[in-house]
C-alpha cells in the first residue's frame, strides 16, 4: 500500500476544500437535485369525468400551495438514485459486522418472504377478529415460543423496539408496586449498562442510582444489597453484561432485590448467548425485555423497525399494555378492557411484520436449533477472543459469553486510538465493532461475531486486526488517516454538530 | 442448519484453539442449576418448504385481507404500495445494515434519512423533522414530553376529545410516571365535530404546557388549526398536530403554516403496506429554537476529509447513548427502513403526484358519502372532511355484520371509544376502494339501517 503518496494528496486535497468547497465535486447528488420541473412517476387513475377536483371540493382555505421543492422524477430516475445509495452501505449481507451488543447475525430472507404474504402484509388493523384469525393465532404461538425460551409466564408483543420495551417494562414495575400501596423511587443500573437503561428510568420516573462492578468486571450480590432499599422499585441487569460475561451472581443479586421487595429487570439485549443456555425467568427476573431485531434475526433496517417483547412473572401480567389476547369459544380477540394494564404504548397490536419474521425464524431452528445458534455465538466469540489475545487481550479474564470485549496498547505505543483502528477496518471491507463502550473500559473494541459467520471470516478478521496492529506501529498515519478505499475519506463529524445542516434547501 | 455455516471439523479446531473440550465447556461457568433447566421445549427446526407452508396456512386464516371492499381507516390506511418501493427497501444493502453510527460505511441510509427529513420538513411546513419515530401515537407522546422540556414549569396538556383514542391512550401512558403533569381533555362540537375551542380561552394561562389536535381528527374532520394554534399561543403554549392520514398534508395547509409548533403524525400510508398495525412510520417535525430538546435520530450535512459532502448522524448529545438519564428520549432502534420506504414513495409521488393522489381520495371520499347521502344515510358531523368520514346509523355492530355478509368490511364503530357516539361509524376512502363499491356500500348499510327502523 503506496501509503505516503495517499496521504500527500488526502493532505493536497485538504487544502483545496479550505479554499473553495462549493467547486468540489459531490458525490450522489441529492434526490431534490436531479428534480425537474414537470416530471412525474406516478400515473394516476383519472379523475371521474365531470367530478370536481378535491382541492376545489375542500376550497383554498383547507388546501395548501404547490408542495414547491418536492422533488419531481420519473421512476427509473427515483430506482436509480436508492439503488446507488444503497450501494454506500456496509450491510450485514455483504460483510462481516461484528457490532458488539448488536446481534448482527444473518436475516433469512424466508423472513421477509413470510412477513409479505398478502394474508399478513394487507390485513388491516381493525379487520374483525374473526377474519384475522391467523394473525392472532402466530402471536399467541410467538407469545408461547418466547416465553418457553425465557422461562418468563407472560409476554407482550406490544412495545415497538428494544428501548420502548425498557420503559414498558419500568412502567409496569411502577404499576405493580402502585398497586401494593408502594411508590418507590429508584431504580438500580450496573456501571456497564447501555445508555437505554439510565434514559428509560428517567422517562418512567425513577431515580438512577448506579451500582458499581467489581474488578472482575460483574455485579456483587453485596453492592446490590448495599443499594437496595426499600425505596427501590427494580434493579436493571443486562446478562450477560457488556463485556460479554455472565453475570456470576444473578440469582443471589435477584434474593437480594426480591427481599427487599424490589424486582429485577433483565435486558435481553445479549439474550443470543442464553437460548437453551440459561432462562431468565430461572435467574430470577421478574421482568425481562427481548429484541427480536437481535436474537431472533428480523433485520436491522439501517436502525428499526424492531420488536421489543417484555416478558414478566405472572403477578405483573395484569399490568402488561393493552390490548392483550384472549382465547375464547370463538378464537383468538383482543382484549383491551384491562383495568390494572398500564395502557397503551403505541397504535394497535405491536411491530406484526417484525412479529411474523421472528416466528418463521423460530420454527426453522425450533428449540434445538435455537440452543445451538446460542453455543456457536460463544464458541466464536471464545475463538475470535483467543486468536486476537497477543495484541488485542480481552478487557476482563472472567469467560466470555457471545461477545468479548477486548483492548489495545496501540494509543500509548503509537498513538492511534480506537476509532482509528475501527475507521481502517472500514478499508479491508469489514464493518467495526463497537467502539468505546461499555464506558468502564478504556478504548475498548467490543467484538460479537454471531454464530453465522464462517471460521474463514473469523480467521481472515483476525489476520486484518494484526495487519492493522503491524501498520498502527510501522506506518499509523495510514492508520490515523483511515479509510482510503471507499468513496468517502473520514466524515467530518464536528462540523456537522457544529453548524447543523438537516435539510436540503433549495437554491 | 442451513444458517449456521460450522462444520464439524470447524467446531472441532476452533474448540481446539480455544483449549475447550467441547460447546458444553464454554459455558460450564454459567450456574449448573440454571443450565440444568434451560433445554427449550420446542419443536424441533423445520426446512425452508415446511416452514413457508406453515406460514402460508396461517397466512390463509386472514380472510379479512383479501376478498372484501374495505372502507377500514382510523389511523391506518389502505394505500397502493409502489414496486419500487418494495424493491428498494428489500435490498439488503439497506435491510441488514445497523444504526448508521459509521459514517463512512453508512452514506446511503443517511443520505436517504436526510431526504426524509427535508421530505417532512416540507410536507409539515416546518424548519426540521427527526430521522423518524416508532409511530403517529408514539410520536405525539413524545411531543408532548418534548414541549415539557421547553417549558419545564407548565403543568397542564390539553387533549383534544377529538384526538385519535390511541394517541390519547399512548400520550397518557407516557405521561403517566411524571409528576405533576394534568392531562385534560377538550371536548368536540357535536354539531361539526371539530373541537369545541371555548373551554380552551378558560384554560389558556401561566399553566397551559401545550394542546394536541388531530389533523384531521378522528372523525374524519379537519380541524381548524389556525384558531387552535392562536388560542394556545396567546397562552404561550405550545400547539401540537398531529396527522394520522400522512397524505392529507399533500393538499391540506401544512400545520406550520397554522402554527403547529410540533408536526407529528403517521407515515404508513407513504409506502408500507399494512401489515395488521406495524411497524408503521412516526414523524416529527419542530421549529429549529427548539432543535435541542427533539428525540430521536438526526442525520446532518457535513464534508469528508477531502472536502466531499457527506452526512452523519449529529446532535447526539441530546441522545441516550451519550446523555443516559438526561437525555431527551430513550429512543434508539426508531424506525429507519419505514422512512426509507417513505422517501421513495413520496419521489416517486413527486410534486405533483402527491397532490393528485390526495386530491383523487377526497373526491373518492365525497363520492362515497354522496352515494351514502342518496340513500338517507346521513354524515353524523358537517365538518369538512379528507378521506374519512362519520356518519349515522343506528345499532353500528349490526349494520357492520350485515355488510360483512356482503363482502364489505364498512369501517369502525366509534363506540367503544366513544359511548357518547353510539350511532358513529367511521369511514375511509383511498384510491384503492373501487366507485362501484360505494352503491354496494350504501345499499349495504341503508338495508341494515332500515330493517332496524
Amino acid at each position: 500500500m503506496a501509503s505516503a503518496g495517499k496521504i500527500s494528496r488526502i493532505a493536497a486535497n485538504h487544502e483545496t476544500a479550505a479554499r473553495d468547497p462549493e467547486t468540489l465535486p459531490v458525490g450522489t447528488p441529492l434526490i431534490f437535485e436531479l428534480s425537474s420541473d414537470g416530471r412525474s412517476g406516478a400515473d394516476l387513475p383519472p379523475r371521474a369525468a365531470g367530478a370536481r377536483s378535491g382541492a376545489e371540493i375542500l376550497g383554498p382555505e383547507l388546501c395548501r400551495d404547490d408542495l414547491r421543492g418536492f422533488p419531481e422524477l420519473s421512476e427509473p430516475q427515483v430506482m436509480r438514485h436508492f439503488l446507488r445509495l444503497s450501494q454506500l452501505n456496509f450491510a450485514q449481507a455483504l460483510q462481516f459486522y461484528p457490532l458488539g451488543s448488536c446481534t448482527m447475525k444473518y436475516n433469512p430472507v424466508l423472513n421477509d418472504e413470510m412477513a409479505a404474504l398478502g394474508g399478513f402484509a394487507n390485513l388491516h388493523p381493525l379487520a374483525p377478529a374473526h377474519l384475522a384469525q391467523g394473525a392472532l393465532e402466530l402471536m399467541a404461538r410467538l407469545e408461547a415460543a418466547l416465553a418457553e425460551i425465557t422461562g418468563m409466564d407472560a409476554i407482550s408483543l406490544h412495545p415497538a423496539a428494544g428501548a420502548q420495551g425498557e420503559l414498558t417494562g419500568l412502567l409496569c414495575a411502577r404499576a405493580y408496586h402502585r398497586k401494593r400501596g408502594e411508590s418507590r423511587r429508584k431504580v438500580i443500573i450496573p456501571d456497564t449498562a447501555h445508555g437505554t437503561n439510565p434514559a428509560s428510568c428517567t422517562l418512567a420516573g425513577y431515580e438512577v442510582v448506579v451500582a458499581k462492578s467489581n474488578a472482575r468486571d460483574f455485579i456483587e450480590a453485596s453492592e446490590v444489597r448495599r443499594l437496595v432499599d426499600s425505596d427501590t422499585a427494580a434493579m436493571m441487569v443486562t446478562n450477560p453484561n457488556t463485556l460479554g460475561i455472565f453475570e456470576p451472581q444473578i440469582a443471589e443479586i435477584a434474593d437480594a432485590l426480591h427481599d427487599k421487595g424490589a424486582l429485577l429487570y433483565m435486558d435481553g439485549a445479549n439474550l443470543n448467548a442464553l437460548m437453551g443456555v440459561a432462562k431468565p425467568g430461572h435467574m430470577g427476573a421478574d421482568i425481562v425485555q427481548l429484541n427480536l431485531h437481535k436474537t431472533f434475526s428480523t433485520p436491522h433496517g439501517g436502525g428499526g423497525p424492531g420488536a421489543g417483547p417484555i416478558g414478566v412473572r405472572r403477578d405483573l401480567e395484569p399490568f402488561l399494555p393493552v390490548p392483550r389476547l384472549r382465547k375464547s369459544a370463538d378464537g383468538w380477540t383482543l382484549d383491551s378492557a384491562r383495568p390494572d394494564s398500564i395502557g397503551r404504548m403505541r397504535s394497535f397490536h405491536g411491530n406484526f411484520g417484525m412479529l411474523v419474521r421472528a416466528y418463521t425464524y423460530i420454527l426453522a431452528l425450533g428449540g434445538n436449533g435455537l440452543a445451538q445458534a446460542s453455543r456457536l455465538a460463544i464458541l466464536s466469540a471464545n475463538y475470535l477472543r483467543k486468536r486476537l489475545a497477543e495484541h488485542y487481550p480481552a478487557a476482563s479474564a472472567e469467560p466470555s459469553m457471545h461477545e468479548c470485549v477486548l483492548e489495545h496498547d496501540l494509543e500509548k505505543r503509537s498513538g492511534v486510538s480506537t476509532l482509528e483502528i475501527a475507521k481502517r477496518l472500514l478499508d479491508f471491507g469489514v464493518h467495526p465493532p463497537t467502539i468505546y463502550f461499555p464506558l468502564i473500559v478504556h478504548g475498548a473494541l467490543m467484538i460479537e461475531p454471531t454464530e453465522t459467520e464462517t471460521k474463514e471470516v473469523l480467521d481472515a478478521f483476525v489476520a486484518t486486526m494484526e495487519r492493522i496492529y503491524a501498520e498502527a506501529l510501522s506506518d499509523p498515519e495510514l492508520v490515523k488517516t483511515a479509510p482510503h478505499s471507499l468513496k468517502l475519506s473520514r466524515v467530518d463529524e464536528a462540523e456537522a454538530a457544529r453548524r447543523p445542516i438537516l435539510r436540503w434547501q433549495p437554491k | 442448519m442451513r444458517f449456521m455455516p460450522q462444520t464439524e471439523a470447524d467446531i472441532a479446531a476452533m474448540l481446539e484453539t480455544i483449549g475447550a473440550e467441547n460447546l458444553d465447556a464454554l459455558i460450564a461457568h454459567v450456574p449448573e442449576r440454571l443450565r440444568a433447566s434451560a433445554a427449550i421445549n420446542l419443536a424441533p427446526g423445520r426446512g425452508e418448504a415446511e416452514v413457508a407452508a406453515e406460514l402460508s396456512a396461517l397466512a390463509a386464516m386472514n380472510a379479512g385481507a383479501a376478498g372484501y371492499a374495505s372502507f377500514l381507516g382510523a389511523g391506518y390506511y389502505r394505500h397502493y404500495v409502489p414496486a419500487a418501493v418494495r424493491a428498494i427497501t428489500a435490498r439488503a444493502e439497506f435491510a441488514t445494515s445497523y444504526t448508521p453510527y459509521q459514517a463512512e460505511a453508512s452514506q446511503g441510509t443517511t443520505q436517504a434519512i436526510f431526504e426524509f427529513q427535508t421530505l417532512i420538513t416540507q410536507l409539515t411546513a416546518m424548519d426540521v423533522a427527526n430521522a423518524s419515530m416508532y409511530d403517529g401515537a408514539s410520536a405525539a407522546a413524545e411531543a408532548v414530553l418534548m414541549a415539557r422540556r421547553v417549558m419545564p414549569k407548565r403543568r397542564v396538556v390539553a387533549l383534544s376529545r377529538a384526538l385519535w383514542p390511541d394517541y390519547r391512550a399512548t400520550i397518557r401512558t407516557y405521561l403517566s410516571a411524571l409528576d405533576g403533569i394534568e392531562t385534560v381533555e377538550l371536548p368536540f362540537d357535536n354539531q361539526s365535530g371539530v373541537t369545541d375551542l371555548s373551554g380552551l380561552e378558560a384554560l389558556a394561562g401561566d399553566a397551559l404546557l401545550c394542546t394536541v389536535f388531530g389533523y384531521p381528527n378522528a372523525f374524519g374532520v379537519i380541524e381548524p388549526l389556525r384558531a387552535a394554534a392562536a388560542i394556545t399561543h396567546r397562552a404561550g403554549a405550545m400547539m401540537i398536530s398531529a396527522t394520522a392520514e400522512g397524505l392529507a398534508l399533500g393538499l391540506l395547509k401544512p400545520p406550520g403554516e397554522l402554527g403547529a409548533d410540533i408536526a407529528v403524525g403517521e407515515g404508513q400510508s407513504f409506502g408500507l403496506a399494512l401489515q395488521f398495525g406495524g411497524p408503521g412510520l412516526g414523524f416529527m417535525a419542530a421549529h429549529t429554537a427548539h432543535l435541542r430538546q427533539m428525540p430521536g435520530r438526526l442525520v446532518g450535512q457535513t464534508r469528508d476529509r477531502d472536502g466531499r459532502r457527506a452526512f452523519c448522524l449529529t446532535l447526539s448529545t441530546r441522545e441516550q447513548h451519550i446523555r443516559r438519564e438526561r437525555a431527551t428520549s430513550n429512543i434508539c432502534t426508531n424506525h429507519s427502513l419505514c422512512a426509507l420506504a417513505a422517501a421513495v414513495y413520496l419521489s416517486q409521488m413527486g410534486r405533483k403526484g402527491l397532490r393528485e393522489l390526495a386530491e383523487r381520495n377526497v373526491e373518492l371520499a365525497h363520492a362515497a358519502a354522496d352515494a351514502l347521502a342518496a340513500r338517507a344515510i346521513k354524515r353524523r358531523f358537517s365538518g369538512e372532511f379528507f378521506n374519512e368520514f362519520t356518519i349515522a346509523v343506528p345499532r353500528p355492530a349490526v349494520v357492520l355484520q350485515a355488510a360483512e355478509r356482503k363482502r364489505i368490511l364498512a369501517g369502525v364503530a366509534l363506540a367503544p371509544d366513544y359511548p357518547e357516539l353510539p350511532d358513529g361509524l367511521l369511514i375511509a376512502v383511498t384510491e384503492m376502494n373501487q366507485p362501484a363499491e360505494f352503491a354496494a356500500l350504501a345499499d349495504s348499510i341503508a338495508q341494515a339501517a332500515g330493517e332496524q327502523r
